[in-house]
Parts: C-alpha cells; structure tokens; sequence
C-alpha cells in the first residue's frame, strides 16, 4: 500500500508552467531519491508535499489524509509530513534540546518531560547525544544538519523529505549526516530526497525519479536507471554529475 | 525683584527635570505597549490590517509633533472633554513614540530569515506561535540597540510638550528666563540636563549594539 501518493500535480509560478503533472508513489519504509537539474521542479515537488508551497491541479495524499490547499487542515497533515532543509534552520536563538522539544510540546502538547526524554532519544539515533545542551552556532554543519534531522524526526513523522541536504555542507562532513540518513533507512523510515549524492540514491535509495522539466522523466529502479537510462536527457544529466 | 542665583536656577531646573523624566517613562512604556500590537499587526497576514496600521505610522511620522500635542490638547477640548497637559503630553507623546517603535521593529521581524519560518511551519506551527516562540525572541534581540537609541528621541521630544503648558525641564527653563533675563545661562543650564539625560542612553545604545555584534546569544 502506498504511504505517500502524488497525482497529477500541477503548478504554475504566474506564466511559468513549473511542475506538469506529477504522479508519483511511495511505500511505506522507501527511499526515493529523486534527482534531476536545477530548474527541473524537484525542490518545488518536494516543498509542495508538506504544504510549503501551494500547487494549482491534482493532489497529494500522505498515510491516508490528503493534501488540498483550501481545505486540509494544514497542522494535522503536516504531522505526518517532516523536513530537513539545505540550510538546517536550526532555531538560533534556542539550545539543540528545545530546537527539538519546541514542536512536540506545542503542536502535540506532549508534556515537556516526555519531549525532553524523545528528544534526548532522538539525540542518540543521530549520534549527538552530548550536545543537548548546546546552541546551534557551536556546531558545526553536520552536526547542525543532524540536530535538524532529530528535531523533524521528533515529530514521529510517517516520512521524512530531504531537500539537498548536504548540498551546503563541507565535503568532510558529507559523510557523517548521509551515514544518519543510511541508518534511518535501515530503521524502516520512509524517505524522500532531492539529492546530487548519487553514489548515496544508487547504493541506498530503492527508487530512483529522475525530473526534467517539470515532470518526471524516468523512473525506477536506481541501480537499472544508472546503469541502462532510458532516455538522452538522463544519459546527459548522468555523464555531467559522474 | 528677587534675584536669582545659579543654585536657584539649577535647583529649579533639577526639579523640573524630573517631570521630563516621568514624561519621558510614561511614553517610551505607552510606546512600547501600543507599539508592539502595532507590529504584530504591521507584518500580519491580512492586507487590511496591514495598510491600517501603515496610515497610523505615516500620519504621525508625517506630521510635526507639535501639531500632535495641539491636537492631543485643544482638539479634544473642541467636544467638551477636558484635557490636562499632563494627560495630552503623555497620550500624544504614547502614539507618536509607538508609530517610530512599530515601524523599527517591523524592520527588526522581517530582519528574521524567511527559512525560519518555513522550518516552523513545517513543524506544524501555526503563525502566532511561529512569531511568540521563533520570530519575536530573535527580533526582540536585534530590536534592542535601536529601541533605546530611539529613547533619546522621546527625552528630546518631550520639550515640545512645553507649549501646552507642561511644566518640564524646557517650560521652567523659559520661565526662568522671564524672571531672571539671563537667557544664556538658563538655557546652557537646560542644554546640559538634557545632554546629562540623553547622552548616557547614547552610550547604552551603541554598547549594546556592539555586544549584540559580538554573539547572536545572551
């Protein structure tokens, strides 16, 4: 049964027809890398899955509520919905404890001792268990991008979508947060990634989407797609990023 | 006629100061009580709210302060409600304080990345809690150095008051003057009280503008 279900979405930014009728589906515990060039509409994709941003046509529908821009009440559907950012906005102005307990305290009204007890938890599975007491400019990127992976996990999130998040990150600490996200995966959690890893979509994604002008282009899975592309415009997009 | 000596003058001038203090307390926290629903209202989702509290901020920033005060103590006399200098300084002084105060820390909220929105809002957060728990605490932060800046605007202001009757440093000092003659000295006297008031707000400003430059925390 699909987790997260994605029909005919439709958006224009004013004349810019930026996404051409997407579907897409995911199962529960998959890990769908999707890649393609920038301008290719894979962030907007992404954003569009928890409401970030509105689109025109079609809809989405995640562990069984669905997304309409009009209706849906948008706190609900985004508790099943987490996300990591490029740029980890972690909340400055709060140690990486409360960066965590913030949202389950206030949106699920979880008691602060039970937030404190599944963030220092959350803390453990991202291997920073020593820096709850820390704020977020004493980190460094990894650590930081981590901090912001255990707060949206925090959320009990039935999937967790990635936007280039090692994108911003210095290549050494690449590692250290792809090896979180490998371990999550493992654990069963469903994900879904715009990335340029692609030794990461090829080795531990099971379903890899590749976007090209607003749509999807090709699908499947990542070690075939690699290997044999379908189309010129995947040959090309693989050759340039090796 | 009875003649003044320094002591006299200052000792007069120094009891006035007092009111231009109180004045001064009663407008920067009326300032800062309406100012802050003005901002929220000010960055608001809703246009009308939006445009609303825009015409508040541009009709007291466009017009003189003296003209507020006249206002603030003749108008309302014009329907019969009688109005003490004390309560038309403190309310026209209140307003205009509150107009500079909303629109600095209008700058102050929308100083705050829009990443930080997003990362709240995808938490779930709902858009007053976005502002009370992420938004205001760091733009409270950057809103500190300016607002006390600001301050010395409101201590300068107040002398205006003065032409409504409000017995402050500048009123006492132009009675002063009347009496004694000697406008050099009274008004040098009046020059350095405020100078004495004002300038330690200065240094508080600049101080802490550089400790916030120092580090985002406290």
């Amino acid at each position: 049964m699909s987790l997260v279900v994605l029909e005919n979405i439709e958006k224009w930014y004013g004349e810019n027809h930026v996404l051409k009728g997407v579907n897409l589906s995911v199962t529960k515990g998959q890990v769908v890398s999707i890649i393609g060039r920038s301008g290719s509409g894979k962030s907007t994709l992404l954003r569009c899955i928890n409401g970030l941003e509105t689109f025109d046509r079609g809809q989405i529908v995640v562990d069984g509520e669905t997304l309409d821009a009009e209706k849906t009440d948008m706190r609900r559907f985004r508790q099943h919905v987490g996300m990591v950012f490029q740029s980890f906005n972690l909340f400055p102005h709060l140690s990486v404890g409360r960066n965590i307990t913030l949202a389950p305290t206030i949106v699920k009204k979880l008691p602060l001792k039970e937030a404190e007890n599944l963030a220092r938890e959350m803390l453990v599975k991202v291997g920073l268990s020593d820096k709850y007491d820390a704020y977020p400019d004493q980190l460094s990127g990894g650590q930081q991008q981590r901090v912001a992976i255990a707060r949206a996990l925090a959320m009990q999130p039935a999937v967790l979508l990635c936007d280039e998040i090692t994108s911003a990150l210095d290549p050494e600490l690449v590692g250290e947060v792809l090896k979180v996200l490998e371990q999550l995966a493992a654990d069963g959690m469903t994900l879904i990634l715009v990335t340029h890893e692609m030794r990461f979509a090829r080795n531990v994604g099971d379903w890899l989407v590749f976007m090209h002008q607003g749509r999807v282009w090709e699908e499947g899975d990542p070690e075939a797609l690699f290997g044999r592309p379908n189309t010129p415009e995947l040959t090309s997009f693989i050759g340039t990023v090796g | 006629m009875t003649e003044f000596t320094l002591w006299d003058i200052l000792h007069n001038l120094l009891l006035a100061a007092r009111w231009t203090i109180v004045l001064s307390l009663i407008a920067f926290a009326g300032g800062i009580i309406v100012g802050l629903p003005l901002t929220i209202m000010r960055v608001s989702k809703v246009r009308a709210l939006r445009t609303a509290v825009l015409l508040y901020i541009e009709l007291f920033q466009g017009t003189p302060l003296l003209m507020q005060l006249f206002l603030a103590f003749f108008g309302l006399g014009l329907f019969g409600i009688e109005v003490s200098p004390w309560s038309a300084a403190s309310v026209a002084l209140t307003l205009f304080a509150s107009a500079y105060l909303a629109e600095i820390w209008r700058g102050c909220v929308e100083a705050i990345p829009r990443s930080q929105w997003e990362a709240a809002t995808s938490l779930g957060l709902s858009y007053l809690e976005t502002m009370r728990h992420i938004i205001l605490p760091q733009a409270l932060r950057i809103a500190i150095p300016p607002t006390v800046g600001f301050s010395v605007q409101i201590v300068k202001g107040t002398a205006q008051a003065s032409i409504i009757g409000f017995a402050e440093l500048t009123k006492v000092g132009t009675i002063l003057n009347n009496a004694t003659l000697k406008p050099f000295m009274v008004f040098t006297l009046v020059a350095v009280i405020y100078f004495a008031l004002c300038y330690p707000l200065t240094i508080g400003a600049k101080r802490l503008e550089k400790n916030f430059n120092v580090t985002r925390r406290t």
